[in-house]
């Protein structure tokens, strides 16, 4: 008899593990591209934002959800841009320019939010991406649940991180932006433009961060709050880490925050649980963080030349 | 266009570059109006000494760096090069000193990074593969292209680095020191192949500072000095001592005077030291030798052989394990080794500007360094300035240390001035056991003379020298025994008669002594 409950537990939770990790995947996908190529982003949380706000005021004013994605990702490509100027060209350090995002796009969202939507009389929802059954697989007990009914921004990346590992391991493009960032003057010796290979990875990651952002309004919640990312473009960036620098290993990484996330949710619907609900909130952010650190102990080489401007 | 045209149009040269200026912010002047020309199908060896432009000069011709003024005529044509692409699209190779190879990436990959539009699709790379697999067979240069770059030795990452510059295709290639990391058969190896390459009508520019070198391989050499050309000769026509004359700029003592080996008893002994490196890796394995009172041992080897982790370790900087070290009949255990400085050793580490010297710092205050809070240099806690000074003076004109002022900061010194400061202070403290590793890098041939003379002043005043140096040519001049370092380990010993060094090669190369001797 406990059979049953415990499955459909374990069912919901593991269908609300893919929903969870999908915002840290875009953002971890990208920073691996900016981190590849030896530049480290820390303002990933800042972009994110810029990401969620840009896509929902579209999304709200436009009454389209692929308008507003459209406006995340050019609101990200630009974020990129300020930052690789900052950090590439004027060579600024990277972990302040990073830390001054964070603070920007918090402050900058939050502004906007205020001026533009807190004395609304409209409702302020958008009608969210919704759930594509894929026909026959998603009646298949179980897995039906827990792969098959998502919406298309968590399809999504399937299509994004093969991609994305075809793109560095198997084009011409992506073998410059790993000599880029391990070892920029030998690049730049055989002819490679280490500045434009390095705007154009931080550009990727910056876009694909305001696309996970973006998921949050367009396709998890309806709407912008302030603060709405809470944390992901940090756990993106341990993510990276423990992925090993690599899209794939990024995917996995970014699951096990969801499964962390899923289950806090679960537990904070229970009737019979009293623990506050700020530690259950908290509970993914420690877990992920703890286990990243606990299996780090294997060597990680990290591009060798992570943080460091060229010339 | 008529005055974009060089102004002797011969056929037989490939390469002209006129009154090139180059500095660098800081008001380095690295080139002062320099010529080269170079011959079809010539070795041309740049000869200067550290510090002279060569470097810079050939940066400049690849397009790393560009020129403030001066022109470049290649193929009997301007040559307007803006980047690396440019050099390479017109058949300029380079292979740098420092390599300019991506460690994670296969040898495959390295030479063909940059070679492709950014949207081509690399799937396969089997016709790269094979096309390297035949040049590498043809050259006989062995190199697996499928292999990672790290997991190669210094020699065969140089070979990736001549493949991949032949790949590219050039009919002029410029080598930076290549025999700086190599052995003595490596090298060897590597001037036949050059000559080889040569005689198929490659034009080689071969940067050196070893005359012999320049005596075994050019068919002309062309001199810089401070930024300079000196002149350019034909190899033929010249020889070692008046090259390095020109080098240097005066006359050069290049023997020691050194006298016979008077051995004493022993002062520093150890027993099956070990040590690992950063990544926890063996880098030292079970290391056993005494050193003799008036007795310098140079330890020879290939850099990056655990030379850096022995001397580390018995300076006290780097965690190791032994069965014994005796210092001047004192027993040291693992707690003491922090403190064999107070026991009698001195140490000269390979990185003065890293290790020997605070840089910010004023020539004084490093002399110091080591003995500011004792009397009397210091009483009751205040430095003893008047004092400081006189001890700084005295030691700037006992070892002839060119500087204005000694509250200078020790960082606008030149190297071998630093350098100087370095063994001045260490010196001075009559150590019984001297560590000294590669005294001479990277400073100019008149410091060099200097400081090999004060390593064998001290030996002749009865200390105990380990010499730890990659320059085998300062070993076999300044060592009265020689150890030979390979992958952690003693290959062998063998006496500094330059009848041996065929066999010290051998061993430096893994070797065992049985089948070198």
């Amino acid at each position: 008899m406990e059979l049953i409950p415990s499955i459909l537990f374990l069912q919901s939770i593991l269908a609300a593990t893919w929903r969870m990790a999908t915002p840290i995947l875009y953002a971890a996908v990208g920073e691996v591209f900016s981190e590849k190529a030896g530049v480290i982003n820390i303002g990933l949380e800042g972009v994110m934002l810029i990401g969620a706000f840009s896509a929902y005021s579209v999304a709200f004013e436009s009454g389209s959800l692929w308008l507003g994605l459209l406006a995340a990702i050019l609101a990200g490509i630009l974020s990129g841009l300020i930052f690789a100027f900052f950090t590439i060209t004027i060579k600024a350090n990277q972990i302040v320019v990073g830390a001054a995002f964070n603070m920007i796009g918090m402050g900058i969202t939050g502004f906007l939010y205020r001026s533009m939507y807190s004395v609304s009389a409209v409702p302020l929802g958008l009608k969210t991406f919704q759930s594509v059954e894929i026909p026959f697989l998603s009646s298949i007990p179980f897995f039906g649940e827990v792969l098959f009914k998502h919406n298309i921004m968590v399809y999504g990346t399937l299509l994004v991180v093969p991609l994305a590992t075809f793109v560095l391991y198997k084009t011409a493009f992506g073998l410059s932006i790993r000599a880029v960032g391990e070892h920029p003057k030998a690049a730049d010796t055989v002819g490679v433009n280490v500045f434009r290979m390095r705007y154009l990875s931080v550009m990727i990651g910056t876009a694909l961060a305001a696309v996970g952002g973006a998921f949050l309004v367009l396709a998890y919640a309806d709407q912008f709050v302030e603060g709405v990312v809470s944390g992901r473009g940090f756990i993106a960036l341990a993510v990276v880490v423990f992925g090993r620098w690599k899209p794939w290993g990024a995917f996995w990484s970014s699951l096990l925050f969801g499964i962390f996330y899923a289950l806090q949710l679960r537990i904070q619907t229970m009737p019979d649980v009293n623990i506050p609900y700020q530690f259950l909130q908290a509970l993914p952010y420690l877990a992920t963080l703890l286990v990243l650190v606990g299996f780090n102990k294997r060597r990680v080489q990290a591009p060798k030349t992570l943080g460091v401007p060229y010339k | 266009m008529e005055d974009s045209m060089p102004k002797n149009n011969d056929p037989k040269t490939i390469l002209r570059m006129e009154e090139i200026h180059k500095s660098f912010p800081g008001g380095v002047f690295a080139n002062r109006g320099v010529n080269l020309e170079v011959h079809q199908g010539e070795i041309h060896c740049l000869l200067g000494e550290n510090g002279a432009g060569k470097t810079v000069l050939m940066s400049v011709l690849y397009g790393l760096y560009k020129p403030d003024s001066g022109s470049i005529f290649y193929k009997n044509e301007k040559f307007d090069v803006h980047n690396p692409k440019d050099a390479i699209q017109n058949r300029i190779g380079m292979v740098h000193q420092h390599f300019m190879l991506v460690e994670t990436l296969s040898v495959a990959e390295n030479i063909i990074l940059g070679q492709y539009k950014p949207w081509k699709v690399l799937n396969n790379l089997d016709p790269v593969i094979k096309k390297i697999q035949q040049m590498s067979k043809d050259y006989r240069l062995n190199v697996d292209p499928t292999s990672l770059v790290k997991d190669l030795s210094v020699g065969e990452q140089q070979r990736v680095e001549i493949l991949k510059a032949l790949y590219h295709g050039a009919d002029l290639l410029i080598l930076d020191e290549p025999t700086a990391v190599l052995t003595p058969q490596e090298s060897e190896n590597l001037l036949d192949f050059l000559r080889q390459l040569a005689d198929k009508g490659l034009t080689i520019v071969f940067i050196t500072h070893k005359l012999e070198e320049v005596m075994q391989i050019s068919d002309r050499v062309t001199i810089l000095r401070d930024g300079k050309t000196i002149t350019t000769v034909n190899t033929k026509e010249t020889n070692p001592r008046e090259l390095a004359k020109m080098m240097v700029g005066r006359d050069v003592l290049m023997d020691l005077n050194k006298k016979e080996k008077q051995p004493g008893k022993v002062i520093f002994s150890v027993k099956n030291l070990n040590v690992k490196d950063e990544r926890g890796l063996p880098a030292v394995k079970n290391f056993s030798f005494d050193v003799y009172e008036r007795e310098v041992v140079g330890i020879a080897g290939v850099s990056g052989n655990g030379q850096s982790e022995l001397a580390l370790a018995l300076a006290g900087l780097m965690d190791s394990d032994f069965d014994s070290i005796i210092l001047n009949d004192i027993s040291i255990t693992k707690r003491d080794l922090t403190r064999l400085n107070q026991l009698g050793m001195a140490h000269i580490p390979e990185d003065r500007q890293k290790m020997g010297l605070i840089l910010p710092f004023s020539v004084s205050e490093n002399f110091i360094a080591e003995t500011f809070n004792d009397r009397p240099f210091s009483k009751y806690g205040f430095l003893q300035f008047k004092t400081i000074k006189n001890y700084s003076q005295s030691l700037v004109k006992k070892f002839s240390i060119r500087v204005g002022d000694v509250d200078e900061e020790i960082a606008h010194l030149s190297g071998g001035n630093q350098q100087k400061v370095v063994v001045a202070r260490e010196l001075d403290r009559r150590p019984k056991f001297l560590l000294v590793n590669q005294p001479t890098r990277g400073i100019d041939i008149g410091a060099t003379e200097f400081v090999r003379q004060q390593i064998i002043a001290e030996r002749d005043g009865g200390a105990a020298i380990l010499l730890i140096s990659t320059d085998l040519e300062e070993i076999f001049a300044l060592s009265d025994r020689i150890l030979v370092m390979f992958e952690g380990q003693i290959m062998g010993e063998v006496s500094p008669n330059p009848d041996m060094i065929e066999q010290v090669g051998l061993l430096m190369a893994g070797k065992t002594i049985e089948s070198a001797l």
